[in-house]
């Protein structure tokens, strides 16, 4: 109990130097480990989503895919070169469907919005930049966005992050419609169902500023597209309510479904003359030919293909006539329905009058999918019309409503 | 039973070495031997009075140290042995104890106590020995007053060395009553008062319910106020010490005596001797300190809510307090700069100047300029250093806009002071008060500069030039530079007004260094940390210069190598533990961005060779800088570290083994996370040895607490860098992870410290099963995994449910349950969904306001919603 010495630092700053060095070592070390752990975190959930999504048949068996190229994140794919970075990316967006019957259920596990006219593309912001690439792979434009590290801006966050839109490029009024969110802030959405990726769209996109007007560091303006539950109000609302953009068709999308890249039957397209300007295909002069044409692939053993996984056999040519005509397995070849038709038997494709038309634009990436085929044959002799739509939604709703009257009574 | 032990005692104490060691070896021989027997021969010889006072007084201290020691894993044996001691033994031993207490002998009465206390210490908190207090204070103010005093002393003991909730309150009130009586005035014995009131000192703690008892509190307050009135001055001091400690235990009670106090405080300072008056100082330094820790937990704003109210007692005796610190600040000692131990009345008031200045802010500056302006430009260099001090001690605290117009007005005057006063005080003072005006009132987050490129130039040429001046002003000079520069530090790339003046700094500060006397008065130790500091600020222009300083600092550091080999001393390790510092900070400024990286890495393997002669030397400190330099070397070369690895493998295998610098230990840990990041899955081969290292860490009790949540981070780290390779560690890592996790889950009833170092703790096991998750990840051996994940989900819960997480924790915590759902997918899915509290958890971490709390909640909703849809 010897007595207590007080003495108290004097003239001496509160901390070392040496302490300050300790701490800043272990604040380093602490960074470096969330970072590590961030590092982990992302890359496992991409890795493990979009690679090994399932890839479009058109990629060209003529050539070997590297194997590389199969495990692939975003990450590494923006370090590819461009004609390498142009293949992964096109093959990395979720294609609809043509609604060429309705499914089940429409009302209650579906959503639907009028989809704007315009460009599809992927929207990658990372690093600094945004880069957005057409449905082929080649770049739109590369711009600085209020996207996540989308900009070179002081405030926009670690700028290792990525994110991925699915949008729409609206010439009119020069503005990204974001139609799905496939990646956010490092964090993959593909095995997400298309009800949360509207939720975390809805509730992240406005978050960033990427919907306000144009500025310095935000080239082109985002928006979102009003999404309906698909029952008779919001199907009539998507169909006829005014929107600013231009609409080209109706998208369903069930709410259940991942972002699966490719085409997928989860999501669909419909269209009728009122809500799309291009029901009808038009050829290379925007005119709409007297008999529908399609795009169709040339395999190896001559049968002409569709883009679907697994691809469905429309023809086949043989092979003198391909060797006259210098053709090689892989290409995209138009063709003209004739007056025989399509004829199906329980759903599945028997015969089509194919008439040779001759290669198909170079631009194009891909063949026919056979639900497109389907539905421009419909177009022509008996259409899915609005009303038909219309009336599926509201049967289902009776229905539920005659079941439970049902029960009540009993 | 009892062995004659005088002999030999004595014998021990002889100046005959072999005698004594030999009376050494017997004593050993014998507690080895008969250990029962040993200590009740020490006992009686300590009891008995026929025996020497010398041999008497060995025994005790032997008895003491037979019961405790200074190394944790060492006591916790000592405890052991004597709990399993025979119980008729012991009470023989405490019989001779208490005896002694009576006898004429002091030095024996005053070992017993301290034995006596030793053996409670061990023995109350396993509800033995019950009678004790009882039997001490039975009729003690019969006793003689020498057994009193000791009995006093012996209730001092106790209290100093058991913790308040194993006394029962009964014996708390015995205690106390005890104690005041002997404190009362009315004791005539000084001894016995002194010894009264030092046992108050230590009995304070106990005395929450009295204190809350307004009778009680009153009467102890005035028996402590009258004994700062005692004739005796060491009562006066211990008075006052108490007041001290009453002043911090028990803040809020102190209103209604306040005024008195203030009244007593001031007559001590003013008129009692040198140690009296520094305790009466030190009362209102420690209520400065209350005051300003509630003040800044609570910002000010007091909703009723606050645990403790702020009684604003500074702010109240401002008027009063602050000219009487400011008279104690004329009575300087004539060489106290000099003299790294000096402690007088000057300093301590100036320090609570400073203190009262950061308590009330603002309302000082009026009450202190008039002395500054009355005595600054005073003949009598006394006058002269008291009114700098005095400004340089208002400069933190109160805001910048009542203080930068007094600094634009007296910064010429003190650069002017520091090249031209006669006085080395003066200039010492004038350096230091420059310091501060930096350290407070310059930097990027002030508004009006009080450096601008008119005045730069001068500051700086007047600093360096004060640099060349002695030891002690020399080195404020490179105090004043370090905060010069720290307020250029996040100027970013921008360019710097040092920048035309850095080659010129850089070499001034060198110069320094070199100077025969720099290791006098830390001169040196400044100049290096003002280099560092030069060196952290320096920017894209200055960085080649940074270049070029980085060989010559090693050439600094090889020659202390190659001196080493001729003379080994304390100053050399010092040198090379700077040396291995400023290296650190220049790898990490010039590693930070890749042209400076890219001249940087051509001397990567000559600094390696450098640090890792480093390791030859014996000094904790130098193996510290070196280990932490070496951190930050393998942060920047990344996966080019690998080389380095076989030499340097063994002396991350010595610092793993540290136990006893374990500041050394811990730094290793965290360098072993460095070597992870950087090596990725090439510091494999070395694994089976660090794990091995690790793990031995863990189980030791030898190792300070501190070390081990680092320690699971690192498993963390290891296996997020190894994979599925961590497989074989599972076995060892997973059942010790589960067992610290059970130990962590439950703080109740413990105190501020204990709660962080808990939370330190969960924080440390949550990294590692992060680290374990995410490495498992994409492999086809992530079932390994699932045998844990119900452990893991219940230690989430309770965490959860025990609702004293820190951010930190809760941050880590959630991001835990996202790494089990990535990895184990839709296997864990049910788990998840089972667990008590995952969903709440998820809920209220994704409305955090905390942005990283919510960042990884979102994390974790995506991998869980993923895991349960598959």
């Amino acid at each position: 109990m010897a007595p207590h010495d007080v003495r108290r630092p004097f003239k001496r700053p509160a901390i070392s130097d040496q302490e300050r060095r300790r701490q800043h070592s272990l604040l380093r070390q602490a960074q470096n480990r969330r970072d590590a752990q961030h590092h982990a975190r992302c890359l496992a959930s991409t890795v493990l989503s979009l690679p090994t999504l399932a890839p479009e048949p058109e990629s060209s068996p003529s050539e070997n895919p590297e194997p590389w190229q199969e495990n692939l994140d975003v990450l590494g794919a923006s370090k590819l070169k461009a004609a390498e970075a142009r293949k992964w990316f096109a093959k990395q967006l979720m294609h609809p469907e043509w609604m060429i019957d309705i499914p089940n259920n429409l009302s209650q596990d579906w959503f639907v919005f009028s989809r704007p006219s315009g460009k599809r593309c992927f929207v990658v912001s990372c690093n600094g930049t945004t880069i957005s690439r057409l449905r082929n792979g080649s770049i739109l434009h590369r711009f600085p966005s209020a996207l996540p590290a989308g900009a070179r801006k002081k405030d926009s966050g670690p700028s290792q992050t990525y994110s991925i839109l699915d949008c729409i490029f609206h010439e009119g009024d020069q503005t990204y419609y974001v139609i799905d969110m496939v990646c956010w802030r490092d964090y993959s959405l593909s095995d997400c169902t298309a009800e949360f990726r509207f939720f975390w769209l809805n509730s992240k996109l406005a978050e960033t500023g990427a919907c306000d007007l144009p500025s310095r560091y935000h080239k082109y303006r985002f928006s979102l597209v009003p999404v309906y539950s698909c029952d008779s109000n919001g199907l009539y609302a998507a169909y006829s309510a005014p929107v600013p953009y231009v609409k080209d068709g109706l998208l369903f999308y069930n709410k259940h479904a991942h972002y699966q890249a490719g085409i997928t039957p989860l999501a669909l397209v419909w269209k009728d003359e009122n809500c799309s300007q291009y029901v009808m295909d038009t050829d290379s002069k925007g005119q709409v030919p007297n008999q529908q044409q399609v795009v169709l692939e040339l395999q190896d053993d001559g049968k002409l293909t569709t883009s679907d996984d697994p691809p469905v056999v429309f023809g086949c040519l043989d092979g003198s006539f391909i060797q006259q005509s210098g053709l090689q397995s892989g290409c995209l070849l138009r063709f003209s329905i004739g007056e025989g038709g399509i004829v199906l038997m329980d759903g599945k494709l028997e015969k089509a009058d194919l008439h040779y038309l001759g290669k198909a634009n170079r631009a194009r990436a891909s063949a026919d999918s056979f639900s497109k085929v389907m539905f421009q044959y419909s177009v022509r002799h008996s259409p899915l019309r609005i009303d038909g739509l219309l009336e599926s939604v509201s049967i289902s709703v009776d229905e539920e409503n005659k079941a439970c009257d049902i029960e009540m009574d009993g | 039973m009892a062995m004659e032990v005088t002999q030999i005692l004595l014998n021990a104490q002889a100046v005959d070495a072999a005698l004594r060691n030999q009376a050494e070896e017997n004593l050993k021989q014998f507690q080895e031997q008969n250990l029962p027997s040993f200590l009740f021969s020490l006992a009686g010889e300590l009891a008995n009075d026929d025996k020497p006072a010398e041999s008497r007084k060995l025994a005790g201290l032997i008895l003491k140290n037979a019961l405790d020691a200074k190394e944790q894993h060492r006591k916790i044996e000592l405890v052991q042995r004597w709990l399993s001691l025979d119980v008729t033994l012991k009470a023989q031993i405490k019989a001779f104890l208490l005896k002694t207490l009576s006898s004429p002998s002091l030095d024996a009465r005053s070992t017993a106590s301290q034995v006596i206390a030793k053996v409670a210490g061990i023995e109350l908190p396993h509800k033995q020995w019950p009678e004790l207090i009882g039997s001490l204070l039975s009729n003690v103010h019969q006793l003689p007053a020498p057994t009193r005093q000791a009995t006093l002393e012996t209730l001092g003991y106790i209290c100093e060395e058991v913790s308040p909730d194993v006394v029962e309150q009964d014996h708390v009130n015995k205690i106390l009553t005890a104690v005041v009586q002997g404190m009362n005035s009315t004791e005539e014995n000084n001894d016995v008062r002194l010894a009264a009131i030092r046992a108050l000192y230590n009995a304070l703690g106990f005395a929450q319910v009295n204190f809350s008892n307004d009778m009680e509190r009153d009467y102890i307050m005035r028996i402590v106020c009258e004994a700062t009135l005692s004739p005796e001055p060491k009562i006066r001091r211990a008075a006052f010490e108490c007041l001290v400690a009453i002043s911090s235990t028990y803040y809020e009670k102190l209103a209604p005596y306040i005024q008195d106090i203030f009244n007593i405080t001031a007559k001590a300072v003013r008129e009692d001797e040198e140690p009296v008056a520094l305790q009466a100082i030190e009362f209102w330094s420690s209520i400065c300190d209350e005051e300003i820790d509630i003040l800044e937990e609570y910002g000010g704003d007091f909703s009723g809510d606050s645990e403790v109210p702020c009684f604003y007692f500074i702010k109240q005796a401002l008027s009063f307090l602050v000219p009487m610190l400011l008279e104690t600040l004329l009575k300087q000692e004539e060489d106290q700069d000099q003299d790294e131990g000096a402690w007088n009345i000057a300093m301590a008031g100036g320090t609570c100047l400073g203190l009262v200045a950061r308590t009330v802010g603002d309302d000082i500056v009026p009450l202190v300029m008039p002395f500054i302006e009355e005595n600054i430009t005073k003949p009598d260099w006394r006058q002269r250093e008291a009114a700098t001090y005095a400004f340089g001690s208002i400069l933190e605290g109160p805001s910048p806009d009542k203080l930068v117009p007094l600094v634009n007005m007296a910064l010429n005057f003190m650069l002017t002071a520091l090249m031209k006063d006669p006085n080395n005080h003066v200039k010492d003072t004038t350096a230091w008060t420059l310091g501060r005006m930096f350290e407070f009132l310059h930097g990027s987050a002030l508004d009006t500069p009080i450096i601008t490129p008119a005045n730069c130039q001068q500051i700086i040429t007047v600093l360096l030039q004060s640099m060349k001046d002695v030891p002690n002003v020399a080195e404020k000079a490179c105090g004043a530079l370090y905060f010069l520069a720290q307020g250029y530090e996040d100027a970013g790339s921008a360019s710097s007004p040092l920048t035309p003046f850095f080659q010129e700094i850089v070499h001034a500060l060198l110069t320094v260094t070199h100077r025969d006397d720099a290791v006098e008065s830390r001169l040196r130790t400044a100049a290096y940390e003002a280099l560092n500091e030069v060196v952290r600020c320096s920017n894209d222009e200055t960085s080649p210069m940074v270049v070029q300083l980085l060989p010559l600092i090693m050439m600094e550091l090889h020659q202390t190598l190659e001196s080493q080999k001729v003379s080994s001393d304390e100053r050399q390790n010092e040198l090379q533990g700077l040396l291995c510092g400023c290296l650190q900070v220049i790898i990490q400024k010039l590693g930070s961005s890749e042209p400076t990286k890219y001249h940087f890495m051509q001397y990567a393997d000559q600094i390696m060779g450098l640090f890792l002669r480093v390791f030859a030397s014996r000094s904790a400190t130098a193996h510290e800088e070196a280990m932490l330099a070496i951190g930050a070397l393998a942060y920047a070369t990344g996966a080019d570290f690998a080389k380095y690895m076989t030499e340097f493998y063994k002396y991350l295998d010595m610092g793993l083994q540290n136990f006893e610098d374990y500041q050394v230990c811990a730094i290793t840990v965290g360098v072993v996370g460095d070597v992870c990041r950087a090596l990725e899955e090439k510091v494999l081969p070395y694994c089976d040895g660090i794990m091995t290292q690790l793990l031995k860490d863990l189980s030791s009790n030898q190792l300070h607490r501190s070390v081990k949540p680092p320690i699971f981070s690192c498993f963390g780290d290891i296996a997020l860098a190894i994979g599925e390779n961590f497989e074989k560690y599972l076995l060892y890592a997973m059942p010790m992870l589960q067992s610290a996790a059970e130990l962590s889950a439950h703080t109740a009833g413990a105190d501020d410290d204990m709660t962080e170092y808990t939370n330190s703790l969960r924080n440390g096991i949550l990294e590692a099963y992060s680290g374990i998750f995410q490495g498992f990840k994409g492999s086809p051996k992530t079932q390994l995994l699932m045998p844990y994940a119900p452990h893991v989900l219940q230690f989430l819960d309770s965490l959860y449910m025990e609702k004293d997480m820190d951010d930190v924790v809760t941050k880590t915590a959630i991001g835990v349950l996202g790494d089990l759902a990535d990895t184990l997918g839709s296997s864990a899915g049910p788990l998840i969904q089972q667990s008590v509290s995952s969903k709440e958890f998820l809920k209220d971490c994704l409305s955090s306001d905390d942005h990283l709390i919510k960042e990884s909640a979102e994390w974790a909703k995506l991998a869980i919603s993923r895991a349960i849809s598959f």
